[in-house]
Order: C-alpha cells, then sequence, then structure tokens
C-alpha cells in the first residue's frame, strides 16, 4: 500500500472514530463503513481501527472473520450469494447453481479474473416462500430459475 | 473476586458479574441457597461455583480459571437450579436469590458426559503420545466421567498445521478444545493480545492476527497461554534432544545453570506439594544426568546487581551532579525477556529508559564462553550452555542474534522446568529421593540477593541491598534486610527509601529520596508505561518490571498448574531459602570481587563489562506488516 493511501485511510477511521466513538461498540459501524467504501477492510485498516479505538488487531480480525459481510482480502465488485438452505434446495437451487457456474467459468467461493463477481453461498435469507433466491449486493432476486439468473448476472457491471 | 481486580472484564461479561456488598452483615448483604439439601449462607453475587467450592461440592470445570474472568463457554460446570427452564453454568451464575441447586441430577450428569464425548469427538490424538498425558485437564475429566467410548466418533486427522515458527512456543490447534482460557490469558490478564477466536461456529479457532504464524505477530513469549492451557494444544519449544545429544557427546562440555524458581516449583512435577526447594537434590540429579558442570544463575544474578546498580548511580551523578538532561530516569531492569518484547513492541520510543544489562542468563552464557573458557583451557566452541529458566521466553532470547558478544552464542538451550523434569524423568531418577549437593566451583557460589530474583520484587531488594550500602556504607533499614514494601503480590508497589549518611564518593545524593516501582504481569507494566508517559513517574529512579504474574516464580515454563496460592507457597520457599544464606548481599559475594579483580578489571560498566555483559535494544514497533 502506498503511503498517501495509507495516509488517507488513517484519516478516513479517524473521520468514522470521531463520528462513532472510540470505544468498542463502534467496532462494527466502523469496520461496516470502511467495507461499504473499500468493498474489504485491510491489513492496514484493521490496525488503525485497533489502534484508534485502542483494543488489539486480532480483535478487529476476529470480528471480521465472523461475519460473512465484512472480509479481509478484496473480493470482486459484486458479491453474488446463493441460498443453500434446504427449502431453496428443494425449489431447485441445483440448477441454478450449475448454470451460474457455468455461466462464469468460476465454482463458489471464488472471483471471475475481471474481478466483476464473486461466487459464494449464504444460508437461510428469509425467503423460503420464494425460492430459489439470490443476493446480489444487497438486492434480493427470488423464483429464480437457469435463465432468469444467467440474466440477472450479465445485468451486473 | 479481590484477586481477580487486575483482571479487564470485558463488556460481555459484566451483566454476569454481580459485585459483592462490602459489607455482609447488612440485610440482603447474604443469601441463603439450597445446595443438595444442604443450606448454605453466602454473600450476595457469589456464583454458585465459588458457593460450592467453598462448601467442598465438588464441580468440574474446563474454561474456568482463577487468574481469568469468567468465560462461561465449556459447559462442563451445568447445575439443576430449580425454576430454570435449561441447566446452568456454575461458574457463571451469580446468587442473587434463594435458590436451590442440584449439582448431581441424572440430567446433569448425562449433559456433562455429553459435554466431554463432543469436546473429545474433535480432539485430535492420542494420549500416550502426548506431553501432557497425566496432566491433562480434558484427560482427567474423562475418567471422572467414565467415557469408555467415543460416542460422537474421533477424529482421525490433524485438522491445522502445528505452528512451530516461534522459537519459544508451539501451537498444534488440533489438540484446542476452544476454552478460550489463552485468550483470556493473552488480552485480559497480560493485554499482549495475541490470540482470538476466528471464524464462527464449526469453523472456529484460536488464531492470530489474520492467522499468521506466532513468530510473525507481536507475542512477547511469556507462556502465560501455556501454564492456562488445559490440553496440549500449547507447549514449549523444547530443546531436550539436542541437549541429550550434546550430554552423549564426549567432545562437548556441557554446563548447566539454574535460575532460583525452576528450584522451588520442580518438586511439584514430582507430585510433591507446592512450597519446597529442591536445590542440592537437583544439583545431583543434574550431574547424574550427564552435565559437565552445574552452576548457579545467582552468580550471574549478582553480577546483574553490581552492573544494574551501578548504571543507575551513574544515571543518578549525571542528572544531579552533571545536569545532563538527555539522562532517562527511572531505569528499568532488564531481566525478564518477555518484558523486553513487550516494550520493544509498545513502547519502542521508551527503549533508553531500559537498563543496558544483559539478563543473568545471557550473562552467564558470556562469561561461560570468555572467562571459563579461558580458565579452564577449554574451546569456547566445544562448550554447550544450557539454562533451566522458569520461562518460554528465555528460549527467544537466547537466539536474538545480538547475544554472541563472546563470538559463540551466550546461551546455546533454554529449559524449562517441565522440560527439566521430563528430562529428569527419563532419565530414571526420582528427585525428592536425590541426596544434596552444592553447586560447583567457581560459579556456584551466590548470595541470597540473587535468589530472590525469582519473585516479584526481588530485582529490586537485591538493587537496594547494594545501592543502599554503597552509597552510605550502611545495610538497609530494614528488619533482617527484608525490604518489605518490595514483596507480596500487588500488581503495582512504590516505595521509597532516604539516603542518608552518604560516604564521599556519593555526597551528590545525601537527602535524596530514592524512589522505586515494581510491577509485575505486563498488564501492570502498561499501568506503568502509561504512568510514565503521562510524567507521574518523573521523581522516581527506578522500577523493576517482570512480565510474568508474580515474577519469574509464576513463569511460563513452569509445572502445570500455577494459580496465585501457589505463587505464594513458591514465594515463600524462595525467602525462606535465601533467610539461611550466609551472604545475602550481591557486593559481598566472593567470586563477584574475583571476577572484577581479574576479568573485568576496568570495573563494573567498563569497556569490557559494556561488550560482553550489556546489549541493546530493538525499535520493534506494534505494525504486523
Amino acid at each position: 500500500m502506498l503511503e498517501y493511501e495509507k495516509n488517507s485511510l488513517t484519516e478516513e477511521i479517524e473521520n468514522l472514530v470521531k463520528q462513532y466513538g472510540s470505544d468498542r461498540p463502534a467496532l462494527l459501524q466502523i469496520l461496516q463503513s470502511v467495507q461499504r467504501k473499500h468493498k474489504y477492510v485491510s491489513d492496514f485498516a484493521q490496525q488503525e481501527i485497533a489502534r484508534l479505538l485502542n483494543i488489539h488487531p486480532v480483535e478487529v480480525y476476529s470480528v471480521i472473520s465472523f461475519y460473512s459481510f465484512i472480509c479481509s482480502v478484496p473480493k470482486g465488485r459484486n458479491i453474488v450469494r446463493l441460498c443453500r438452505t434446504i427449502s431453496c434446495d428443494m425449489a431447485g437451487k441445483e440448477n441454478v447453481e450449475s448454470a451460474v457456474k457455468r455461466e462464469l467459468g468460476i465454482n463458489f467461493g471464488e472471483t471471475t479474473s475481471d474481478k466483476r463477481i464473486t461466487l459464494e453461498y449464504t444460508n437461510c435469507l428469509g425467503m423460503c416462500d420464494q425460492g430459489p433466491a439470490m443476493l446480489v449486493n444487497d438486492q434480493v432476486y427470488t423464483h429464480l430459475n437457469p435463465e432468469t439468473a444467467v440474466n440477472i448476472l450479465n445485468g451486473i457491471k | 473476586m479481590s484477586k481477580r481486580e487486575n483482571i479487564r472484564i470485558p463488556v460481555s461479561q459484566q451483566p454476569f458479574t454481580v459485585s459483592k456488598p462490602e459489607d455482609t452483615t447488612t440485610i440482603g448483604g447474604t443469601v441463603t441457597v439450597q445446595i443438595n439439601e444442604k443450606k448454605i449462607s453466602v454473600p450476595l453475587g457469589t456464583t454458585i461455583l465459588e458457593a460450592c467450592r467453598q462448601n467442598q461440592i465438588h464441580i468440574p470445570t474446563l474454561c474456568h480459571h482463577e487468574d481469568l474472568c469468567i468465560a462461561g463457554v465449556c459447559r462442563i460446570c451445568v447445575v439443576d437450579v430449580e425454576g430454570m427452564r435449561t441447566l446452568q453454568t456454575a461458574c457463571s451464575f451469580p446468587i442473587t436469590t434463594p435458590i436451590k441447586i442440584h449439582t448431581s441430577t441424572p440430567m446433569v450428569r448425562k449433559a456433562r458426559r455429553h459435554i466431554i464425548d463432543l469436546l473429545l469427538s474433535e480432539h485430535y490424538g492420542e494420549c500416550y503420545s502426548c506431553f501432557r498425558n497425566g496432566n491433562c485437564e480434558l484427560q482427567s475429566l474423562a475418567k471422572e466421567y467414565g467415557v469408555d467410548g467415543y460416542t460422537f466418533g474421533h477424529t482421525d486427522k490433524p485438522q491445522y498445521k502445528v505452528d512451530r515458527s516461534s522459537s519459544a512456543v508451539v501451537r498444534d490447534m488440533s489438540k484446542c478444545i476452544l476454552c478460550k482460557r489463552c485468550v483470556r490469558t493473552c488480552i485480559d490478564l497480560q493485554e499482549v493480545g495475541v490470540l482470538e477466536a476466528i471464524n464462527r461456529g464449526h469453523d472456529t479457532h484460536i488464531g492470530t492476527f489474520l492467522d499468521k504464524p506466532l513468530a510473525d505477530v507481536i507475542c512477547i513469549n511469556c507462556g502465560q497461554c501455556i501454564n492456562r492451557c488445559p490440553t496440549a494444544a500449547l507447549r514449549a519449544n523444547d530443546p531436550s534432544d539436542e541437549i541429550w545429544e550434546a550430554i552423549d557427546n564426549p567432545q562437548k562440555h556441557v554446563i548447566i545453570q539454574t535460575a532460583p524458581s525452576p528450584r522451588a516449583a520442580i518438586g511439584e512435577e514430582f507430585g510433591i506439594e507446592a512450597g519446597h526447594s529442591f536445590t542440592g537434590e537437583l544439583n545431583t540429579a543434574l550431574r547424574r544426568i550427564g552435565f559437565d558442570k552445574v552452576f548457579d544463575t545467582n552468580f550471574t544474578a549478582d553480577l546483574t546487581i553490581i552492573e544494574e546498580g551501578t548504571e543507575l548511580l551513574n544515571r543518578l551523578k549525571k542528572a544531579i551532579v552533571d545536569k545532563d538532561s538527555s539522562v532517562k530516569l527511572p531505569q528499568f531492569t532488564s531481566c525478564s525477556p518477555g518484558w523486553i518484547k513487550f516494550i520493544e513492541h509498545f513502547y519502542p520510543e521508551y527503549l533508553d529508559y531500559l537498563s543496558t544489562a544483559k539478563s543473568p542468563q545471557q550473562m552467564f552464557g558470556a562469561i561461560m564462553k570468555t572467562f571459563y573458557a579461558k580458565q579452564t583451557g577449554i574451546d569456547p566452541a566445544d562448550i554447550v550452555t544450557v539454562a533451566l529458566m522458569p520461562c518460554s521466553a528465555k528460549k527467544f532470547e537466547c537466539n536474538r542474534p545480538e547475544m554472541n558478544a563472546s563470538g559463540f552464542k551466550d546461551i546455546d538451550y533454554g529449559l524449562t522446568t517441565r522440560e527439566m523434569a521430563k528430562m529428569i524423568r527419563e532419565a530414571g531418577i526420582y528427585l525428592p529421593e536425590m541426596p544434596k549437593s552444592n553447586f560447583d566451583e567457581p560459579f556456584g557460589d551466590a548470595s541470597g540477593a540473587g535468589l530472590i530474583f525469582g519473585a516479584t520484587g526481588g530485582v529490586m531488594e537485591a538493587a537496594l541491598r547494594t545501592v543502599y550500602e554503597l552509597v552510605t556504607g550502611r545495610e538497609v533499614p530494614f528488619k533482617n534486610l527484608a525490604i518489605e514494601p518490595c514483596r507480596g503480590f500487588a500488581g503495582v508497589k512504590q516505595a521509597s527509601v532516604r539516603l542518608e549518611g552518604c560516604v564521599e564518593q556519593y555526597k551528590f545524593l545525601e537527602g535524596v529520596e530514592l524512589k522505586f516501582v515494581v510491577a509485575h504481569g505486563t498488564a501492570n507494566a502498561k499501568k506503568v508505561m502509561e504512568m510514565l508517559r503521562k510524567g507521574e513517574l518523573s521523581d522516581v529512579h527506578f522500577v523493576e518490571i517482570m512480565a510474568c504474574p508474580g515474577g519469574c516464580l509464576g513463569g511460563g515454563g513452569q509445572p502445570i498448574p500455577t494459580n496465585a496460592e501457589i505463587r505464594k507457597k513458591r514465594a515463600q520457599a524462595i525467602y525462606a531459602e535465601e533467610e539461611s544464606l550466609s551472604v545475602r548481599k550481591s557486593h559481598e559475594n566472593p567470586h563477584i570481587k574475583y571476577i572484577y579483580e581479574n576479568f573485568l578489571t576496568e570495573g563494573p560498566c567498563g569497556k569490557l563489562s559494556h561488550k560482553l555483559l550489556h546489549t541493546h535494544y530493538l525499535k520493534r514497533g506494534k505494525f504486523i506488516s
């Protein structure tokens, strides 16, 4: 990471600490803000957050590793999460799954080479009555079939 | 809760903690509960576990440790509380109402058995190939609850790679049962913060920042986590195979030095109650094992006192007489390698405050490979120096690249008390039955001042005895040389001695109030450093810091278990042994005089001393790249 990038990141985290406070309960909000902006929380950012909240870096990493929606390594620009819980599974998740894999040429847990999409599984999205369901960034898509799923993926930039 | 007052209680634990009333005679101060048909009165806020322990009712525990805050994660201590829908954990249930508790119902027994079976299903390894065999809390629980098969299966493949990157601590997470004792030790007790639970659910494991190897993160190697671990997931890096090899090689001249704390604790490894020193027996045992010479680390502890004390007086002179504002005071002790690494990481800007003197262990090695080699005519390349220490950080210290002033590694191997006991057993020796014998000459006679290095405050006490006498020509004004303000297990101790009637050379110190601070455990060290940062220590002259709670006698290489009571007993053993010695001041040790007359002829802090007995420190910083 370049020096000026580090400086701007530090400044950004300092502002977040000003906004949310410098005690432990502020940690999650700060992490979410960094994640939203940078799509991941770099090791430098983690250590800066730890320094400003006066906790240990491993505690920050522990929280990050606990939550699926915060990550410590860079992923694709868009994250597609397919529900793998039982009702979606029974509603035809498998067909959607193989269509998506074939379309993108990657497996689940991987990122396309152009960094456009990262494929992941998720547990229940609460759309059990409308399965199979898929989450694209913050947007939920339901009643999927292989064709609609592929169309949705092709619409992502 | 008094003994836990130094522990930071995590936010998540605060709802479980009910502070006990100061006066239990007030109305509502005590609660009467019924445990297994027995009526018991306890102060409000006592946990069920504490109430049961006070009344000799046994409750099994795993994640609970006296030194640490409550976690309530292992669930093995579950009991039946009448009116509660589910079983409750005894360790984290504060008694606030008159409840009825049953500790051995069919449901409780079955739940505990299931918990053990579930823990075993993911606990990799076989007991007979495990270094904690016979001293494992999981093993003894399995025995207690009659586990005769793996109800939920048993993993036959290790789930994680063993992390051997650190020269001091080996982590084998396949044996971890996620009790989080090491996490609480590292974050709450020591405030170093290396370990935390990583990931969630089935994937949870105890890991470091970004799951890096232990050598790459800010670990101070204090080994307190090893001492708290109920299984063999954490252990010290054992060099005993290499040491056996050196012993069996007739070309090699193998020297061992023993520190005071292992001698006061090694009996525990042989089933003897804590609080008995086995110095004489250990000497005999070590000779029978095959060490060529058995020396006393206390000899170089005395040397440390002379060097460090002289350094302090030099600094005081510069500050008071020369009015040199660049002199750093207070001077911090540098005997504890855990503390050295702690300050290098967390307070690198204050490294100049540290005494430059090496620790007694390293001084010993330097003397062995120069003075001793010359005197005996042995090639220093053939000398193997082993140090028996209560400490895992000593293993890191002896591998520091700068510790080779003589051209050879000062100390070749650091050995912990546990590993020494293993070697003694391996040699077929039962230590407590050995005849007593003395250390070998010429580095065998040490003063009592060196001996008390093992307890927190010991270095300070030893240094004061010497410094006070050098400056005033009189003994320290304490009964029987026992400087009481230095003793005891308070986290941070502060006291002072007035210097009066100084001899000619030290007239500039006339009337000076020599102030000192003693702290043990790096959490307390942090407090002291924050005081220094705020300028509250500007009138203090000398600070002793030991990285482990209780000082060296509570070190990370000491027998398991170590707790407050055992630490107290070990301290008593050390102080009792000290009182029986004839020489109790470092500067009166005849061999110290001899070495300054014949080897270090320029005197303490002279040129040769600086080359061999002093070191420099690295600004490591906190950033993990």
